[in-house]
Formats: C-alpha cells, structure tokens, sequence
C-alpha cells in the first residue's frame, strides 16, 4: 500500500509535467511552422547564405 | 502567435504579412530573413514556411509597394496578404489543448481502472474511484466545454444535434460516478466518460485542422484583388493608398498588368482593359480618356490616369459581392451527414435508455440499479464511432486531395461533391486557362527564342510574361542583351552584341480573338507570335468522365456566343452565352427547383453569386478572390482533370462515411442488448468503445489513395 502511496503522486506529477510542457510550447508557437522549423536547422548562423534555390 | 499584433502602443510598429509561394528550401528562408532587414526601414523579417509567409515589421514611412519591391529585389514574387485573411485563428488550438487535458485525463484514469477491473476491492477501490473522479471531474469540466456549449445553443433553439446525446451522457456518467464513489459502488464511469470525450474531440479536432490547412491555402492564393492604388495629388506627387483609404474624385495611376482598385474613368492614357474576371468577356476592351472602367479589371498596355468615381460599396464588384450573400443563404441550410444521422440517432438513444430504466423499476430493481442500466444504455450508445467516422474519412480524404492539388474547404463540401449530379462550367478561365498562351513558338529559331525569353524577362506586360512562361517551360537559356528598355504601351528593346532587338506591338493585322507581339531582330524578317486564350489540358477527357459519373455539363458563359462556340464545339457540350451574373443564378434556380444538384465551376467574379448558389462549386487557383472565396474546392494547376478526381474521391469517402456508420450501428446493435440486460460493466464500455473508434480511424485510413 505504502508503495502505491508513493507511486501515484509521482505518476500524476509526471503526466502533468507532461500536460504543462505540451500547453507551453504550443503557447510558445512551436507548432506555427513545423516544415520551416525542419529547414532552420540547416541555416548557418554566422555567414551569409550561399544559396541554390 | 504575435505574428498578426496590431499596431496598438505608440512605440509597436506596424507589420505587414506578404505571400511568397516561391519559397522552397533553407537557403530561402535564410535569404528572406536575412536579407530583406538590409533594406532600410524594414526591422525584422519573420518566416513562416509551412504557410510560405513572411511577416515583415518596418517603419511607419515604408510603403506597400517599396516592401513589395525589397522581396522582389532578392528573388521572390510576394502577394500582399491584407484584410481577406480571416481572424479565426486559435480554434484549433483550443480544440488541441481539450483533446491534451482530456488524453492525459483518459490515460490516467485507464491505469486506475485497471487495478479496479483486476480485483482491487474495499478502501483500495475507494481510493481508486476518488482519485479518478479528481482527475475526471475538472478534465471534463474543461475539455467538455465545446459540446455542451453547442448542444446547449441546439436545445435553446428547440433543435437537437449530435452533441446532445454526448453532452447528457457524459453529464449523466460523470454524477452517476461520483454517487457510485461517495455510497462506496463497485462500478465508477469515469473512464468511460474521459475517453468517450478524448475520442470525440479528437474527430472535432480533426474537422477543425482540415478546415484550417484550407483556409491557409486560399488565403496564400489570394491575389488578385489588389490592395490598393498609387494615386496622384495635385502636386503631382504620387503615394500608395490603401483601397478602403481611397475616394471619388482622386487619380490613380494604374500601370500596365496591374488591375484597377476602384470603378472610374480614364483621365488620360489609351490602353486595352481585360475585363474576363468581371464579365467573362474573352477580348480585351480598348479604353481611351472619358471611357467608364471598373475595378478588378486588368490593365493590360500601357499607364493610364484614371479618376476615381465610385469606390468600396459602390462598385459593381460590391453589387456582385451582395447577389453572391444572397445566393449563399440558400446554401447554410444544408444538414450535415453527422447532424442528419443525430437527428435519428438521438431520439432513439434517449428513449432506450429512459425505456431501461422505466423496465427495471417496473421489474423491481430499484432506483439505483435501474439508474446505473440507463448510464450505461447511454455510455454504451454513445456515438463516440459514430462521432469519428465522419470527421476521420473526410480529413483522410482532403489529405489525399489535397496532395494532389484540389484543397478542399470543409468537410460538409465534401459531402455535397460527392451528391452533385449536374456540372455547369464558366468558360474563360475555367474551361480555357483564362490567359494568353502563345498559340505556336515552333516557328522561331533557337537565337530568337533565347533573344525573346531576354526580353520578355524584362517586361511585366501580361504577353510578355506569357512567353517567358512558355520559353522557360521548354528550357530555353535568355540570351545576354545590354541596355534594356520599356517603353510603355510600345514594347521593350535592347541591343543584343550589335543588333538591335525588340519586341513590339505586332505590324500586321491581328485575328480576332487573338493577341500578338512583334519580335524584331535587326536584319532579320520580324517574327509575329500569336496569343490566345486555350482550352484547359484534360478538359475534353474531364467532360467524358464527368459524364460518366452521372453528371452531365453545360457551359454558361458570359462571354460573347462567337468567342463561347469554338470550346463549346471542342468539347462537345451545349452552351448558353451573354449571361449576366443573375442570368447565371437564375439558371441553377431552375435546375434547383427541378431537383438537380449543380456543381458550378467558375473562376470570374461573375461566376461569384452563381459558385455561392450552386449546390457544391469549384473554382481554378487563377480565379477571382471572390470566386476563391465562394468555391467549395479549388484546384491548383492548369489541368481541368481535378475536377472528375474531386468528385470520384467524395464519393469514395461518402461510402467510407456510410461504411462507418454501418460498423457503429452494427457496434450497438451488439452492446446495447448487453447494456439493457445490465451486463455492460466499465471494462465492458471501455473495450467496446475504443474497438470500434479504431476499427473506424482504420477503415477511414483506406481513403489515403481516393484521390489517384
């Protein structure tokens, strides 16, 4: 019993951060622009683009 | 999510959002975002990719048309995105947050009851039922709010829609439950209840999503209306105002392929206006000083002065604007498939469930028990399939669609594509391509196609980007030409090495129908290329398989019954010809009233009023605004065969929907006897209720390929 005293708390605590992280980033716009964010990672930061396209 | 801040507090700067289709890889996005804060007065590029836009903060001072030209100056062709995109954003993401609180609600619960289900007994199972009824009350509170707001709108207009059973199911679950909890009850409905809510919202999502991804791509093909004028003051200084900024008696001045903001007359200048969006008319009108012209018509020779006489409200594109308001009143009064079904499905529901619990009193089982039968009568019933199987066949359908092209706005379009049996077709634009093609450049040789494209580059003259499209589409290389010159309403011209080359107003005399332009190379015999506006690739087969499928067509036209007859001729199919826009809605009247369910395809702002009558209506990705706005399917492309996949793939979904409904009904046709009979426990509901949503999620799956 002590076991699941311990062991609920901590699954609803988890699945809640999970909840809170899920509303922040789509507060945060993260789902805005899900192809450009695939695209962004590719860009360099420091140079100027050399670019084909 | 700030991107569309309005510019409130003194110090915000105002922010203007541009299309920019042309964008296609990192580089682009670099290139965009970096380059165009170079420009002085623009402070920050900002791109969204997925919906190919960017946002551009600037300066006050910076105009619409010194904006446009920063994108231009770095490659890209960019649409100013004004008011026509509509404020509705964050619906989706409402729906998106309840399905989140109601799956992390549905998760948890689940792992509770199933300690419950596998024997947990006494303070345990207490302790169970209270700590799921912590988690389900507030999620159900939060993440039901969409239907019983809706199902509460329904009964106060004394109507019933598929939201009510939902609504007083879970309502009556969820108390039950928790009675069940306090008086210490083997059986809590929690879970039942969470879960019968995280699969509704999620098709409710879904529909939402669909719609969304639609409305995200007419917006970006929205273009033609333009955003405003450049207009002259008395001083002869020129400024860039906004359409609704503009007023009677201003001159604007509207340069050649640009189109006009405001009805008016010509103060000075001579050129030839297109008229084929607003009237369907094929052959450009030529206009001089004291001619009427009027919005949304293109401009197609040369500068012209014109003086603003009516703007807004009174144009005739407004006139048009309220026939189309008025034909579409006719078209809200169409029931979806998922209400029809409700309409039936609800009464039914509610009487069983009061019929088991009226029997088991009668049979002597007492209140409670009789109450907990008529609970699960209702969670078992509960239309949870059923509320899937609509939404989950149509998003598949409109993904497969929509990958191929045809972006379909909602799910109810889908559903009355799939009933139409009667096409009407608009002729120019919409069996034609609506824009001067050049009739045969196999006459030229390979230097003077390269000579041509150079030039044509050069121009924005409608003829001119016509053949740049065509040379580039057969990959010819621009030769290299110095000292380009436009001169508007004669041509362009340049020096090619030492010869003088030049395309022109054509020498000879021109056919009818047709547009044409001179291209002289010194020395040489000048070559004359012909313009006309041709038939849509894939038309005739189109017509054959649209006949096929039941749906015979006619073309009604606005344009004169000489210029209809040719295509009408190619095709095969009768015509009516010289129809105004109520001569048009009066057509689809009759056959309405005959019963038929027309599908119009029409791309002019004369096609307006009719596209927003018609029964189901399709229009090309160069249509008008107006006619982008009032289609139920667009279709990108030139190729007119769209149109058959679109209606092959409704109906491909309309029997998966049927299929579906027949799997939900079949469900209960099983699980309720169950229920009545009082042996539905939790386990029982929670199995039967997640078997069939997949069963249906998968059946639904099946319409990835409708659109091939």
């Amino acid at each position: 019993m002590s076991g699941i005293a311990v062991l609920i708390p901590i699954a609803l605590l988890l699945g809640l951060g999970g909840l809170f992280a899920f509303f922040w980033s789509l507060h945060s716009g993260q789902y805005e622009d899900l192809d450009g964010a695939s695209l962004r990672i590719l860009i360099d930061d420091d140079r100027p683009q050399e670019d084909e396209c | 999510m700030n991107a569309l801040a309005s510019p409130v507090a003194g110090d915000t700067l105002p922010e203007t959002l541009f299309s920019v289709p042309g964008m296609r890889c990192a580089g682009c996005i670099a290139k965009l975002e970096d380059g165009l804060p170079r420009t002085p007065g623009i402070v920050s590029a900002r791109v969204n990719f997925t919906a190919k836009r960017v946002t551009l903060t600037h300066l006050p001072e910076l105009q619409m048309p010194a904006l446009q030209q920063a994108i231009s100056a770095l490659g890209f062709e960019a649409q100013p995105l004004g008011s026509a995109l509509p404020a509705e954003d964050g619906r989706s993401g409402g729906l998106l947050r309840a399905v989140a609180v109601a799956g992390f609600a549905a998760m948890n619960i689940m792992l509770l009851s199933v300690s419950v289900w596998s024997g947990a007994e006494g303070a345990t199972r207490d302790l169970f039922h209270w700590l799921s009824a912590g988690i389900a009350l507030p999620a159900i509170a939060f993440a039901g709010r969409p239907f019983f707001k809706s199902a509460w709108n329904a009964l106060r207009h004394g109507r019933t829609n598929m939201d009510v059973p939902i609504s007083i199911g879970v309502i009556l679950a969820s108390a039950l439950s928790l009675f069940e909890t306090i008086v210490h009850g083997p059986h809590a409905y929690f879970d039942g209840a969470v879960m019968l809510l995280f699969f509704l919202l999620t098709g409710r999502w879904l529909d939402s999503v669909m719609r969304d991804r639609a409305r995200d791509g007419v917006t970006a093909l929205l273009k033609h209306a333009p955003a405003g004028a450049l207009v002259i003051d008395t001083d002869g200084r020129s400024s860039w105002l906004d359409v609704s900024a503009l007023e009677p008696g201003m001159t604007m001045l509207v340069a050649a392929g640009e189109r006009l903001a405001a009805d008016g007359e010509v103060a000075d200048g001579q050129s030839r206006i297109d008229l084929a969006l607003l009237t369907g008319e094929s052959k450009p009108v030529a206009v001089a000083t004291g001619d009427r012209v009027h919005a949304g018509t293109l401009n197609l020779d040369a500068p012209v002065r014109i003086k603003v006489l009516a703007t807004g409200e009174d144009t005739v594109i407004a006139d048009i604007a309220r026939l189309m308001d008025q034909a579409a009143q006719s078209r809200s009064r169409y029931v979806r498939i998922a209400d029809r079904a409700a309409r039936l499905y609800a009464p039914a529901v509610h009487t069983l469930a009061a019929a088991s619990f009226i029997g088991w009193m009668i049979a002597g089982a007492g209140w409670h028990q009789s109450l907990l039968i008529a609970v699960a009568v209702l969670i078992i019933t509960c239309p949870c399939a059923l509320g899937l199987a609509v939404p989950a066949a149509q998003i598949v359908a409109a993904g497969a669609l929509m990958r191929s092209g045809i972006l379909v706005k909602d799910g109810s379009a889908l559903e009355r594509l799939a009933e139409a049996d009667r096409v009407l077709f608009d002729k120019t634009g919409t069996l034609t391509l609506g824009r001067p093609e050049p009739v045969d450049l196999s006459a030229l040789r390979p230097e003077q196609k390269s000579v041509a494209l150079a030039l044509a580059r050069s121009s924005r003259h409608p003829l001119s980007e016509a053949l740049r499209r065509a040379l580039e589409r057969e990959g010819v290389a621009p030769s290299y030409l110095t000292d380009i010159r436009e001169v508007a309403g004669t041509g362009v011209s340049a020096n090619f090495g030492l010869k003088h080359v030049a395309l022109r107003r054509p020498d000879g005399v021109v056919p009818e129908d047709c547009l044409a332009t001179t291209l002289a190379i010194d020395g040489e015999v000048s070559a004359t290329i012909l313009f006309s506006d041709q038939i849509r690739p894939a038309a005739h087969e189109t017509v054959g398989k649209l006949a096929e499928l039941g749906l015979p067509a006619t073309i009604i036209s606005g344009d004169r019954a000489a210029a209809v007859a040719p295509v009408a001729r190619a095709l095969g199919l009768t015509a009516q010809t010289g129809m105004l826009p109520q001569d048009k809605l009066d057509t689809i009247a009759r056959l309405k009233a005959r019963g038929e369910k027309v599908l119009m395809v029409g791309d002019g702002l004369n096609d307006g009023p009719a596209l927003a009558a018609g029964h189901v209506s399709m229009a090309p990705g160069s249509a008008s605004d107006a006619g982008q706005i009032a289609a139920d399917a667009i279709f990108l492309g030139d190729s007119l065969a769209p149109v058959a996949t679109a209606i092959r793939a409704a109906r491909a979904t309309q029997k998966v929907v049927r299929q579906n409904f027949a799997m939900a009904i079949g469900y209960n046709v099983v699980a309720v006897p169950l229920a009545i009979m009082g042996l539905a426990t939790p386990l029982i509901a929670a199995l039967a209720m997640s078997g069939s949503s997949l069963i249906v999620v998968a059946n639904a799956l099946r319409l990835r390929s409708a659109a091939t």
